[in-house]
Parts: C-alpha cells; structure tokens; sequence
C-alpha cells in the first residue's frame, strides 16, 4: 500500500518536472533504457549478490529493538538487510552509467556551483543510495526514496553571511563577562591554539672516528627555536685528531623561513672557531626533498670575500621500525683558490658515508659506520702538501641524539 | 516539575526529538561494576580511581583535580573530575534545568565542556570564547535552563590539554517522554586513551619527529602489501601510507570507562536480555573501530540523536563522537573490542553472563594502509568505466553505491602511475584559503565520502556502519533549503604538524570568525586536504548530514568525521546566538590551530519560526 502510494507520486511528479528515469527503471518507462535495466540487474545478480527477489518491498525487520514505527511514510527504505558492503571486488565497470541520462533531469540540485555542463556532475543530492542497486526489479522499486524534495530548480548559491550576520558584538562573551575578564583567556586560547613555540637540539652525528694516522672525532649538531613558519637556528660542526688542537670548527645563527611545506629558507653568520678565524655570512635551504632526503644547502660569503658552498643530504632507510640505515653525502665547493684553509677552487671535498643506527627511543639511537673523504682537485694538491693524505677513511660510531 | 516547555529566552523547542507522552517509567538496569564510592575524596594525595560514579539532581557539584593515576602498571599524571577517570556520568532530564557548580582546585585554569548540549554560549565551557575560564580555586556555576534534548553526550575540559590528562565523563540526558529505545540494560562505554607521557611533551614530540609514535612504517621487512613502485610513490610524496593515526598504542593503553584491556571491565546481562551501550569516543586522538565478534547490533542513536535502526557488525567512531548501540547477547559472554584504527591496540569490554566470564579477545588485525582514495584521488583509477567523457568528473561515491573505495582504490596504490600527478595544485582551491608552508596537499578530486565506513574498513568481509545508514528517527524541524552554501577547506603539513581551516590556523583568524545570521539555514560542505581523517565539532548545534536521507530525515550530528581527501557535506540551521567553537576534535590537531569561532549573529526581534513538525 505505501509503496503504491510511492510510487503514485512518483508517477503524477515526474511529468511535472521532465524527469526521464529510463536509467532508474521506471515501472512505465517502455524504452530501451528498461531492458538495459534488466541487464543491469542480471548484471548484479551475476555478481553474486544474495538479494532476494522482492527484497526492497517493505518488510518487517527481525528481532526490533525498537518500539516505534520505524516505517512511516517509507521516505526512507531501510536496506539493512542488503548489506553491499558484501560486494568486494565489484567491477562498476559492468555498470555502464551512460545509460542513466541525468541530462534530462533539469530540477537536480547540481550543488550550485554548476548549473550546466554534465561535467563535474555532483548527485549527492540524488540519493541513489537509497536505490536498490541489487535486482534492479521494475515492479518493486520506489522511487519515493529519490528524494526529490532537495532537487529544487535553483542550485543553492556560494555566498558570503549576508549583513544580518554581522549585527552581533564582535566579541557575544564580553557583553556577558566583560572585555577585561575575557581578555587574558582570549589570549591564552591564540597561543595555544597554534601559537606554540618548540625548542629542538639535535646532534646528528657525535661520533668517535678509527682512521689511518690517529683516530679523531666529529660533532654536527643543530637545533631551533621559534614556531612554525620563523625559527632560529642554530648549526654547529667540527672535527680533529685526539691530541692534536681542533681540525675545524664553526657555529651559525640563522634566521628561518618558510617559504614552502618542506622548505626553510635560512639566512644568517657562520663564525669559524679555528684557523685563521672568519666570520662569513649564510643564505641557504633546508628542507625534505621528493622521495624524502633531507637536504642543507648554503652559500657561504666570507669578510675576506670568499664564496664556498656546501650541500649535504642524507636519506633515512628504515630496515625495521628501530633498526636504520643512512646514506649521507657532502659537497664542498668554492668559487676561488683560498691557500691558507687548503681549498681550491671548484670541488672541494666529497664525503661519502653510510651510517646504520638503531633507535632505542626516537631520541636516542647509537650507530656504526663508515664514511669516505676526498679532497678533489686542487684541495688534493694542497694536502699532499701539507703531507695529508686526500682520501681518508674513518669507520665511526656515535650516537644521534635530540631532544 | 517536569515539563518540556521552555523556561528561558534561549530556549526553542523545535529541538524536541520525542513525543511529550507522559514520563514513562523507563527501565534503567544500570549496573555499573564500579561500586559508588564517596565523591569528594583526597584528591590530591590519594590515586586516581578508574570508572566513574553518577551525579544527577537539580544542582550538581564537581572538583576537578588533580593526581597519580596507573593503569596497567602504567604511571602517569592524571587530571580527574571527582577523584576518578572518567569523572562522574552527569545525569540530566530533558526538560529540566541544570546548575552545575564546578570547582578547580589546580592551580592551573581549568573548564568544563559540555559537549553536545544546546545551551546558551556563555554555559558552554570555552575558555577565550564562551567564558573566562575557571581560575584555581574557584568555582564556576554552569547555569542550564530547561535542556532541550535527551540522549548520550559527554563533557570534557577545554582548558590546554587537559582532556588527555582524564578531564572528561559522560552525560547521559534521560527523555521527558518515553524513550524509543526500550531495553533491560543501559550501560555507558567511554572510550578513551592514557598515556604516562604529559600531553605537552606529547605534542612537542609530534611538532619535532614525525611519525614520532608510529612504529607501524613501512621498512625493508614489513608485509604490507605495497610495491616497489608503491613505496617509491609515497616517498617521492614525501607521505607516509601508514599514517594512520598521529599517536597511537606506542604510548597509548586504550581504556573502556578507565580500565586497560586487561583490567576486565565487564557488563552483566542475563539471556535473552535487550542491552544498550552508549558508546562515546572520549579520546584524544584515536578513532575507535568497535565490534562484538560474532555478534550482530543495531545502532539506534548516533551523537545522542536517535536513528533508525540499522543492523551492523561493527562501526568506526570518530573521537567526539557517540553511538547508542542495541544488543542481545548470547552465550557465556560477548568480547566488545574497540580497536584502535592504526590497529595499535584495543579498548576491550566484556559482555558477561556472570561475574567473571569471558570471551576470546581476538587479536588486532593488521595495520590499513592509506588509499588513493585518501589522497582525493577517487577518479581515474581504473576499473570504473563512465561510458564517456562527459561523465568524467561524477561523483559515484556520493551515490550511494556503498562501495566506498570502490575495489581499486582499496587496492593501497594498485599500480597506479602517479608520474605527472600534482599532488598540490593549489588552483583548485578557492580564494579564501591561505595557500602557504601549512598545506602539504590539495585533494585532486574531493568526492563526498560520506558513505565510505572508515579508513580500514572497506574490505571487512561484515557490515560497517557509514554515515549513509544513518536516518533520522523523528522528522526534522527546519525543511528550509539552506539560502547558500559554503565550503571550508581541512588543511595541513604533516611534516610541520601544522593544522587549520583553509590554510590558515587560529592565530590568524581569531578575530575573523566564520559569521552566521540568526537563523540562517546555510549548507556547509567541509573539504579535508590532508590524508587523516578529522572529527569536525561544531559547538551548541546540531546540524544534518546531507547523506543522502530524505531531506527531513537528515541525521542530526554535533562532529562529522571527513575522510582523508574527500568531502563531508551538513545543513546548518544557526539558531543558537553567540560565539561557538568549531574545530578538529583531534586534540593536538586543535592545539596546532584546526580551531574557528563560529559567530551566530543575536536573535534581536527575529521570532522564533515555526517550523514543521511543531505544535
């Protein structure tokens, strides 16, 4: 009876609003578009869908828990019982939805934002998640669950608040607690929601180095503080040979940016610590590069108007969750010969290492490893005669740290 | 006095959900295996209590406290209502007032949301925008009128982070009239999360590592079923397909009503007996997925409001949300697990006979990976042919195909060649998002995903509840069509852990708040470009999923989960003036700036309209 009453309406509707349902299986659709149908529905039937004949005619539901008419007016069928979420592996391939022709369904509410063009077609508001996709049977279907109530004419416009929605106190809890009393909570909810600042220190590498001609060690740490798109931060590294004074050593403030989702821009001063002291000034990116290497790289101009470069990137392979390997590698490069650091021009220096830690905590993870030097061109010349040997090999182990 | 009429310039009735039958004796089996101990202990010397005990009455009086709390032998801080974890199940009547009188005693702010409820804003426990907070050693009275609702909810804190130390409980709202669910049992479930970790600690450890508490990544030696080309995809993304959850059971032991798994919460039931549980997702962070293996139920209310019944085997609950679920148990005993969605661990619960018995726990499945249909990429995989090219752009999850995935897409990846994908065309968004370092990823092809049953649960040989299923019980009020619509982006940078609403986060906005006419009936279409999953919570509303239900049938919710790159769609009647939050009810996705003011301009002379459906 309700389903007759359903689909009475249906059938003294759709003139009313030129709705072609040849694609939904009218009951009085005589078109071509019924026996397509009619296959679909074999289609489904082939699929393997337990559906019984009849199976979207109302029925009363097993074992109901509850006490009220859950079936009032059937505006909404209750397919409990189909359970599609059986239909793994379902290819819609089969389903061929050309066949639907919405085009002739000018009353759909197309979301507004296009009211031509089948192209980005939204049928949200169709609803054909109340049909029955399963035996797609003419006789039975109700089409009063198509809910054309929401298919108006207009689509609902994209648009701001209208004045009406400016008409209140900027602030409605002021009016009833006072400004002065909201004031230091107000506060408190900008800074937590999204104004923190964090504080990071890592050492990357702290490790012990076995080499050829006394063993040495190596520091590269560096750490932030700010929030999320402007940071400080602060980069130091250095090496030497035990017994010897320091090899190298420098420390930078930087200044950095956002200026991407994994990119920083970073600009600042390096002071180098030993030597023939300089104080340079840095610009640079740091960053997660495509198939996640996490990359530094910084130009370098000194007070004596040097220019060097440095690039270093290292890529994190997980073995399992704790157990990682790490590929790194380093290039050095300077624009001119600068004899008194042993430099020359071009390519400085490369530095090859491999380096497999594990992580007993995120924080705190130990490593072996093994890292290559060489000094390239003219820095080889100069080492050898400085009587250093331009292609050094140090097996390290240390430990990666932050906090 | 009972009476449903309202008492206060606040109130309307148009929310009344059941019939004003006169008070029907309402069988209430509540049989909590917590004993009722005296409230009010010593909080601060004493340990935290797990479970909670019941306040209800006219004036309500509670302590937020503070102390040690183990679990599992598991030590951490706790922050608790009444001396326990959770803090004490408010029972409320529809209809009738409420004065709660909240009393801190940290010496730090504190508050009490009570989330769900339709009240005036000043009483809905917002800390910088509904009030001034609650100052140590205060008291605050929440002043209620009349409520104007029944069914589960839940109250937590808003202050910080506080939720996750223990600061929240259930509400249940008994109806004025007779409850459509008749049962011989009613027990709350909350679901929640401990950790020994504090909260802030957690949230540094997620601003600085990421994937910090993730230890279901893909390696050389996992199984996952992804391909070379699969893992080189992600990586050349920059993404990680497991990430599923930002915290999860690395540090988290997943309570039900405050005890770990093994600490044996159990539900007495005799055979033969109708139980409801009223299950309400109190965590942090996680997304429960909850099922009684074996055993059929019907969800009979979702976020309070009841719901046709619709039989499933198991749901995916948001955190924030609540499910009313029907059950007859059979046999010895019923193991109710809630698995956590990264599949990290579980919440477990016993439907027991006696005292006593059990069930098999099984044993966590094994971790989802994320889809392309996660990435918004629903179209263009392949296996679905559209006859044509002019049907290129439809949107066949939104019709209700049910098949959320849709087969390829539940295949991680399936081959496809992602080469030449722009994963960050940030032309497709609109112009009011910000585009800048906080959005890592533009969904390409946002489909409503609506009727998809959760990240995970697409290829479960069972039925799961989707938010398509659900159908408002009771007819709706308001059957206006919304006079325009709007569209409001999820956005974010996994890597920066950087959370916000059209790229922009809260310090940005909080003086620009999203601005509503008084009743203003407007549709809302949330867009999620990240590739987790956010419970969305709009504060002293309800508003109606646009699902595909009749358009007076449209579920009532107060937080809406949108799925990873896809879409979610509600109709709001904005009919409660002031200020309202609206956020991601993940935690640490709020505390990173996912947070909006929601302005609802003042009623002024504006009647009250009647609607249909009202007297």
């Amino acid at each position: 009876m309700r389903l007759l009453v359903a689909m009475l309406f249906v059938s003294t509707a759709a003139p009313a609003i030129a709705q072609d349902h040849s694609g939904h299986a009218m009951p009085s659709a005589q078109s071509p578009a019924q026996t397509e149908c009619e296959k679909e529905a074999e289609r489904h039937r082939a699929m393997g869908h337990s559906v019984p004949e009849g199976a979207c005619a109302p029925k009363a539901q097993p074992a109901e828990p509850v006490s009220a008419d859950r079936h009032d007016g059937h505006s909404g069928m209750d397919h409990s019982q189909m359970d599609h979420s059986q239909m793994e592996g379902v290819d819609h391939s089969a389903m061929d939805h050309s066949a639907m022709d919405h085009s002739k369904m000018p009353a759909m509410d197309h979301e507004g934002t296009q009211s031509s063009g089948q192209a980005p077609m939204d049928h949200q508001a169709m609803d054909h998640g109340a049909m029955d996709q399963g035996p797609m049977d003419p006789g039975t279907m109700d089409h009063g669950t198509m809910n054309h109530d929401t298919m108006d004419m207009a689509p609902i416009p994209q648009a701001p608040p209208p004045a009406a929605a400016g008409s209140g106190p900027p602030r409605a809890a002021d009016a009833i607690w006072g400004a002065e009393a909201m004031r230091a909570s107000r506060d408190a909810l900008r800074a937590e929601n999204g104004g923190m600042n964090v504080f990071w220190f890592q050492g990357d590498r702290a490790e012990y180095r076995a080499r050829q001609g006394g063993d040495g060690y190596l520091w590269d740490v560096q750490g932030y503080y700010g929030g999320d798109l402007d940071k400080f931060w602060f980069k130091s590294e250095g090496e030497g040979t035990f017994g010897e004074s320091l090899e190298s050593a420098e420390i930078q403030g930087l200044w950095s940016h956002a200026i991407g989702p994994w990119w920083d821009l970073q600009a600042g001063v390096r002071q180098d610590l030993t030597g023939p002291e300089r104080t340079h000034a840095v610009i640079g990116v740091q960053g997660l590069a495509p198939y996640m290497f996490e990359v530094d790289a910084a130009a370098f101009l000194s007070t004596k108007g040097d220019m060097t470069a440095r690039v270093e990137a290292e890529l994190d392979q997980r073995v399992t969750q704790r157990l990682i390997l790490q590929p790194r590698a380093e290039v050095n490069l300077s624009a001119q010969d600068i004899p008194e650091l042993g430099v020359g021009a071009g390519l400085d220096s490369v530095e090859l290492g491999l380096r497999l830690r594990y992580e007993f905590a995120r924080e705190f993870a130990p490593y072996v490893g093994v890292e290559q030097e060489w000094k390239v061109g003219q820095s080889a010349d100069y080492a050898r005669l400085a009587g250093e040997d331009p292609s050094v090999t140090n097996y390290v182990v240390g430990v990666r740290f932050w906090f | 006095m009972s009476t449903t009429k309202p008492t206060q310039p606040f109130a309307f009735d148009r929310r009344r959900f059941l019939t004003r039958s006169a008070q029907a004796a309402t069988f209430m089996g509540l049989a909590y295996t917590v004993p009722a101990w005296a409230r009010g202990g010593d909080l601060h010397n004493g340990e935290i209590r797990p479970g909670f005990d019941e306040v209800s009455g006219r004036d309500i009086a509670l302590t937020i406290g503070e102390g040690p709390r183990v679990v599992q032998g598991r030590r951490g801080h706790a922050i608790a209502v009444n001396g326990s974890v959770p803090g004490p199940l408010v029972r409320l009547k529809e209809g009738q007032p409420v004065r709660l009188s909240v009393t801190n005693t940290l010496d730090e702010d504190s508050s009490i949301h009570w989330h769900g409820l339709l009240l005036p804003f000043q009483f809905d426990g917002v800390p910088g925008v509904s009030f001034p907070g609650i100052k140590p050693g205060e008291t605050f009275v929440y002043d209620i009128p009349a409520l104007r609702q029944s069914g589960t909810y839940w109250w937590h804190s808003h202050s910080g982070l506080q939720e996750q130390a223990g600061h929240y409980g259930p509400i249940v709202v008994e109806p004025a009239g007779a409850d459509p669910v008749q049962t011989d049992r009613d027990y709350v479930l909350l679901l929640s999360d401990f950790t020994p970790l504090h909260p802030h600690t957690i949230m540094d450890k997620l601003k600085k590592g990421e994937g910090y508490f993730n230890y279901q990544q893909n390696t050389w030696t996992d199984d996952y079923p992804l391909s070379g080309e699969d893992r080189r995809m992600w990586a050349r993304m920059r993404m990680m397909a497991t990430d599923i959850l930002d915290v999860t059971g690395s540090t988290y032991t997943y309570l039900a009503n405050g005890r770990g798994p093994e600490e044996g919460l159990e539900f007495l039931f005799n055979p033969g007996e109708r139980v409801r549980l009223r299950v309400i997702n109190g965590s942090a962070m996680t997304f429960f997925n909850v099922r009684i293996p074996g055993v059929k139920f019907w969800v009979v209310g979702a976020d309070g409001q009841n719901v046709r019944p619709i039989e499933v085997e198991e749901f995916q609950i948001g955190t924030a949300e609540t499910y009313d679920i029907v059950v007859e148990p059979t046999g010895e005993a019923r193991t109710i697990v809630a698995e956590s969605m990264d599949r990290s661990g579980m919440a477990v619960a016993t439907l027991a006979s006696r005292p006593g018995a059990r069930a098999t726990v099984p044993p966590l499945r094994d971790p989802p990976l994320l889809t392309m249909a996660d990435m918004g990429m629903n179209h263009g995989s392949g296996g679905m042919d559209h006859g044509g090219g002019d049907m290129a752009g439809m949107d066949h999850s939104a019709m209700g195909h049910d098949m959320p995935s849709q087969g390829a897409a539940a295949e991680p990846m399936g081959g496809m060649d992602m080469s030449g994908m722009n994963m960050r065309d940030t032309s497709k968004l609109p112009s009011d998002v910000r585009i800048g370092p906080g959005i890592d990823m533009v969904s390409m092809n946002p489909v409503d995903r609506m009727g998809d049953p959760g990240l995970g649960l697409d290829n479960v040989p069972h039925k799961v509840l989707n938010y398509r299923d659900l159908v408002a019980l009771e007819s709706n009020d308001d059957l206006r069509r919304p006079s325009r619509q709007m569209e409001i982006h999820l956005t974010g940078n996994m890597e920066r852990y950087m959370w916000s609403f059209d790229g922009k986060k809260f310090t940005a906005v909080s003086d620009d708040p999203i601005r509503f006419a008084y009743n203003e009936r407007v549709r809302v279409k949330l867009v999620n470009d990240t590739m987790m999953a956010h419970p969305i919570h709009l504060h002293g509303h309800f508003f109606e999923l646009v699902n595909g239900a009749p358009a007076d049938r449209q579920p009532q919710k107060h937080t809406v989960i949108v799925q990873p790159g896809g879409s979610a769609t509600f109709d709001l009647t904005a009919d409660e003036e002031g200020d309202w939050a609206f956020h991601c009810h993940l935690l640490y996705h709020m505390h990173s700036g996912m947070f909006q003011i929601v302005t609802v301009a003042p009623r002024g002379n504006h009647p009250d309209v009647k609607r249909v459906g009202e007297d």
